[in-house]
């Protein structure tokens, strides 16, 4: 297979602002642990990085020190150029459960960001109505979420971290609970939102198939402590669609990947062993 | 729900099984009546005494009425100033729990010292045998939301108000109607307990609790069985208006509380 240098950008970029800054970042808990050390990349506006790492490298750790949820021990970390407590506004996070109230209805789920940052009622329940559309959830705007599959949980999750209108976006394996055709129409659906909406993406997995066909970028962590292991641009044109999964590039793609986590992994057997 | 009323209609045979047996055998053994009497005397009692059984129970009710509720009002308030401030909730937490080993028959006397008989001290014993219960069920519940809702709710910049009554009380509310309904069951006896003490200042006109006293005194057996069964009754009418006040506000949405036969 042809060596691809220059990789294809689907969404447009700014002049080369990272829109999210992680310098030599260390994290460590009260109790002693060390989560990240010296972590240090970026991400540009427009684009879609996944973290790949083998459990308690840190992902999460990181995706909440972006969010601004828990501080740096050292490093910074710096959000469209403030600090991630300043940026909020601008971020969504989605958990891996869907983390939906259960005794709010669906509709009053997805209002519920408006609802706290007090927007008015009609423009809050039009906006819920519009996203509702978007997610195709419109029919069961007045269910409790004890009446839902897992994906349409999922569904109202992401719808509830759409309305707020976020430039960036913040997923910690959000489709991990689901069944491979379920997750398999989430990926296609959050691309064709991604495209549209131009966010900033940091996507936490354990699924290198999916990771290489949402990113452009997959920042590889090794754990003990948690550090940058790998950064790779992912070699896959855009636009993606589900015949992309069937092509050979994506096949080797994921191949070349799964190589590079597989050697953090084994790295850390001979570590322990 | 034909299986419930099934189980219904069995527990009933059995009850009038057990009524029949008891008459046959104070019948037959010639029991004196003033050491048992058989439920025709029961039934008797009820009937000609119908009237001041009918106030005591309603004093009593109104006793255990107004302690539950000052403790679930209490209990509640207690509960959201321990979500909200660690701390206190560490230094205080503890003595509530010590408020539950303290035997309440051993305290109620010095209520009464201190707030004199009547109403007041006995709701007082009442409320004081509900109160850890409420703090012990509603302080869980909200202490212990999931850490990612709390995340949720801080990105949208959730003031800590709105964390504590938009995300911690709803999650609280089905432990908070546990606590209900123990409180329920056990606010007659404290309600009673306080009544033993208590007493009335007239003649007749106390509560259950103090009538039992009373009909006791006189050898009124047969007074004081009925006396029994109303505070029987009175404690499953408390516990089944709780079970249906958690039905009610919860069934919509929380798993444990809906009802078998539904959907
Ligand atoms: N609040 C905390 N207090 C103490 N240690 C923590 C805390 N949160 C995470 N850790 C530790 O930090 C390390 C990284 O955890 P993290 O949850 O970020 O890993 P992860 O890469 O997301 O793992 P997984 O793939 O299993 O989700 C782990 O060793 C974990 O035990
Ligand atoms: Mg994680």
């Amino acid at each position: 297979m042809a060596e691809v240098t220059q990789v294809e950008r689907p969404v447009k970029l700014a002049a080369n602002f990272p829109e999210i800054a992680i310098e030599g970042v260390t994290k460590k808990f009260r109790e002693g642990a060390t989560a990240l050390e010296n972590v240090s990349f970026g991400v540009e506006k427009g684009e879609f990085v996944s973290l790949l790492g083998p459990s308690g490298c840190g992902k999460s750790t990181l995706l909440k020190l972006v969010a601004g949820l828990s501080s740096v021990t050292e490093g910074t970390v710096t959000v469209n150029g403030m600090t991630p407590k300043n940026a909020r506004e601008l971020v969504s996070f989605i958990f891996q459960d869907a983390t939906l109230l259960p005794w709010r209805t669906v509709e009053r789920n997805v209002g519920l960001g408006l609802e706290l940052e007090r927007v008015a009622r009609p423009t809050r329940e039009e906006t819920v109505r519009q996203m509702l559309k978007v997610v195709g959830l419109e029919k069961v705007a007045k269910r409790y979420p004890r009446q839902l599959s897992g994906g349409m949980k999922m569904r109202v999750s992401i719808a509830r971290a759409l309305v707020s209108r976020p430039r960036i976006l913040l997923l910690d394996e959000p489709f991990a609970a689901l069944d491979e055709m379920s997750r398999d129409r989430m990926n296609e659906e959050l691309l064709r939102l991604y495209l549209e909406q131009q966010w900033t993406v940091m996507f936490v997995t354990h699924s290198v198939a999916e990771a290489v066909f949402l990113s452009t970028r997959i920042v590889i962590l090794a754990p003990h402590p948690g550090r940058v292991a790998h950064v790779e641009e992912v070699r896959l044109p855009w636009p993606r669609t589900e015949e992309t999964r069937m092509t050979e590039e994506f096949e080797h793609e994921v191949g070349r990947i799964s190589r590079l986590l597989r050697g953090v992994k084994s790295g850390e057997a001979r570590e322990v062993a | 729900m034909k299986r419930q009323l099934w189980l219904a209609a069995n527990s009933l045979v059995v009850f009038l099984l057990l009524l029949v047996v008891w008459q046959v055998a104070v019948k037959a053994l010639h029991v004196p009546a003033y050491m048992l009497p058989g439920p025709r005397a029961v039934a008797r009692a009820v009937v000609e005494r119908f009237g001041s059984l009918e106030q005591s129970f309603l004093l009593t009710a109104e006793e255990a009425v107004v302690g539950l509720l000052a403790s679930i009002a209490v209990g509640v308030a207690v509960s959201l100033m321990f979500a909200q401030f660690s701390l206190l909730r560490r230094v205080l937490y503890p003595y509530t729990i010590l408020l539950q080993t303290v035997p309440i028959v051993a305290i109620a006397p010095l209520i009464l010292m201190w707030a004199g008989p009547g109403l007041i001290s006995v709701a007082m014993v009442a409320f004081l045998i509900c109160l850890p219960p409420m703090i012990a069920n509603t302080t869980q519940g909200l202490v212990s939301v999931e850490e990612n809702l709390v995340h949720l709710f801080l990105m949208h910049k959730a003031t800590p108000m709105q964390v504590l009554l938009q995300l911690r009380l709803p999650h609280a509310l089905p432990n908070l109607f546990v606590g209900i309904r123990i409180s329920a069951g056990i606010a007659v006896i404290g309600a009673i307990t306080g009544e033993l003490f208590a007493g009335s200042s007239r003649v007749g006109e106390g509560g259950l609790g103090y009538s039992i006293l009373y009909a006791s005194g006189q050898l009124e057996t047969d007074y004081l069985f009925a006396l029994v069964a109303a505070a029987a009754v009175l404690g499953f009418v408390f516990f089944f208006a709780g079970m249906f006040l958690e039905w009610y506000f919860l069934h919509n949405w929380h798993e444990g509380s809906r009802l078998e036969t539904q959907e």
